[in-house]
């Protein structure tokens, strides 16, 4: 399959910052992917180049296989941005603005897209208020709207759920989710991890300006910590025979590392030979969240655990 | 081109949809200086023959409230975005910056004729205004319009706050403007002044300006286009390289 986005050795140094460092990263037409990463890790950064809103310092950049600097209009027509900041232009009304961007675009007559938009996003009944006196996250609606004006093969919502809430979160992934299923691919950056692991099929971490993880999200989710078992015994101490799978404790309860279902039967007949009593068990994975921190703070690392 | 022409339409609505200070005021600025000046030098002061103060005042403030409204359209439009941070809706659609120039260029340049017009309308409850040359006129409100929406298309890049747009206004524009013949004829100056004066472009816009209106002026007005002219090359010219360059708009 083609590439939807290409990144090849691409840096980009601002007067002080070094934000990206050598990233190199393929996300294939299709696919629903996830850049995660702390606080100025370079998210932004990165998306504003394939934007063309930065220029990158060095290395190459394509969209749908078109070089953003070169061929920038065919880059540009196959791409939506949902920036992170909370832009509106406070002359025009919703529907206004959207038409705007159509023309933009070349899009002399969108308004039945334009509708579709509205109704998906919650926004047919504000289509002829200003965007400056909408609410925050109502605002944050029409820049999805905005984003997807022109169909874009690509779209890219950089941190497109902060301050909004749950009925929209969960509408607007309903409505991302189709997007995907028809074909569009999908590059999102969040901070609510349990977003991306549910809605992404692929991660890329993303730490002071390098690639630190870029893998499946159930092979990251295998590799930070797998399955594992959550064990309230009626003593304090673990049998000896087990310790080796422990990996933390939460309390009185403790977690031990299960990769394999089969292992299940093997602890249970180690904690009868010892007469211990399980008072409360239970069965779980790593979330994102942990692998993730784990990542960030390299291996190794304890992470506050939760049951 | 039809993302042009949306971004022209984008341009010219923004200030028609609050006419009454984008050309309502401006216009009404005009008609005071129009009615003190007149006012105060109509009796003293004939400076062609056969063409009363008020009716040589006339050109001038409409030349002003063009070149004063065509860079304070551009200017404002582009640093109102860049602060705001709607500018990355045109940053992100596929318009050339050619594309880009020639919408904001040609939205101040309509926002200029709109204030001039609206002068112009005002003050023929005042005067009798012929137009003698209109190709004149039209050649002079063009061209000088186009170098001052290039300098608002460059202020407002350039600037960073509402700050810097308001020294170069004041530092510049202004200054540019007033020194430059609307009130007076510089022959009514000192020596030093009127050589002065021939420094200032903006003397020869308004000069050929009035031309067009009288059939006299302090220059010929062949000479004031001459000066004008490469003026619009050299300011589109450096406009487009800023633009191309992506100077404070892509980083
Ligand atoms: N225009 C700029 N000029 C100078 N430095 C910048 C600029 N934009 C970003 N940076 C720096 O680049 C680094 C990466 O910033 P970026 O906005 O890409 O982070 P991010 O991963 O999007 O963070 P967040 O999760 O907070 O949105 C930061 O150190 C930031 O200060
Ligand atoms: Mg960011």
């Amino acid at each position: 399959m083609a590439a939807a986005v290409r990144l090849r050795g691409l840096h980009k140094r601002f007067p002080r910052v070094h934000a990206l460092r050598g990233i190199d990263l393929e996300i294939a037409e299709g696919e629903f992917f996830a850049l995660l990463g702390p606080n100025g890790a370079g998210k932004t950064t990165l998306i504003s180049i394939l934007a063309g809103l930065t220029r990158a310092t060095d290395g190459s950049v394509s969209i749908m296989g078109f070089d953003v600097a070169r061929q920038y209009r065919q880059a540009r027509r196959a791409l939506g941005v949902v920036p992170q900041e909370l832009v509106y232009d406070p002359f025009f009304t919703v529907r206004e603005t959207l038409r705007l961007q159509s023309g933009y675009f070349g899009l002399r007559r969108n308004d039945a897209w334009i509708d579709e938009l509205l109704a998906n996003l919650g926004l047919a009944d504000k289509a002829d208020t200003y965007t400056r006196l909408l609410s925050g996250g109502m605002k944050r609606r029409v820049l999805v709207a905005q984003a997807l004006v022109h169909k874009p093969p690509v779209i890219v919502l950089d941190e497109p759920t902060a301050g909004v809430d749950v009925e929209l979160r969960q509408s607007l992934w309903h409505f991302i989710r189709r997007l995907n299923r028809d074909g569009h691919t999908i590059l999102l950056t969040t901070h609510y991890l349990e977003e991306a692991e549910t809605l992404c099929e692929r991660v890329a971490m993303l730490k002071e300006g390098r690639l630190v993880a870029l893998d499946r999200t159930e092979n990251l989710l295998r590799g930070g910590g797998g399955r594992r078992l959550v064990l309230e015994l009626d003593v304090t101490e673990l049998p000896a025979s087990l310790r080796p799978r422990l990996t933390g404790r939460d309390g009185a309860r403790f977690i031990l590392d299960l990769p394999d279902y089969g292992d299940l039967e093997a602890i249970l007949a180690s904690l009868r030979q010892a007469g211990v009593g399980v008072c409360d068990m239970a069965l779980g994975q790593a979330d994102l969240e942990e692998v993730f921190l784990k990542i960030m703070h390299g291996v190794g690392h304890d992470t506050p655990e939760q049951a | 081109m039809s993302g042009f022409r949306t971004l022209l339409y984008k341009e010219i609505l923004r200030f028609w949809k609050v006419l009454v200070q984008t050309v309502g005021a401006p216009v009404l600025t005009a008609l005071l200086y129009l009615l003190i000046f007149s006012h105060v030098l109509e009796e003293h002061v004939q400076v062609y023959p056969g063409v009363s103060y008020t009716a040589f005042l006339m050109p001038g403030l409409i030349m002003m409230s063009v070149l004063q409204n065509a860079f304070a359209n551009s200017s404002s439009s582009l640093i109102q975005s860049k602060i705001t941070g709607n500018i990355v809706f045109v940053l992100l659609p596929p318009l050339s910056y050619l594309e880009f120039f020639m919408a904001y260029l040609i939205a101040a340049l309509v926002r200029g004729f709109t204030v001039g017009l609206g002068v112009l309308l005002v003050g023929l409850f005042f005067a009798d205004i012929e137009m003698r040359y209109p190709l004149w006129i039209l050649a002079f409100a063009l061209s000088s319009g186009a170098v001052f929406a290039c300098m608002g298309i460059m202020a407002g890049i350039w600037a960073n706050q509402y700050d810097n747009l308001a020294a170069v206004q004041n530092f510049l524009i202004m200054p540019l403007t007033f020194l430059s013949g609307v009130f007076y004829s510089i022959h009514s100056l000192p020596d030093f002044w009127q050589g002065v004066s021939h420094f200032n472009p903006v003397f020869y816009m308004i000069d050929g300006f009035r031309y067009g209106f009288f059939g006299q002026g302090d220059v010929d007005p062949w000479l004031s286009l001459a000066v004008v002219t490469p003026f619009v090359v050299l300011l589109s010219g450096l406009t487009l390289m800023m633009l191309k360059s992506g100077y404070k708009l892509r980083h």
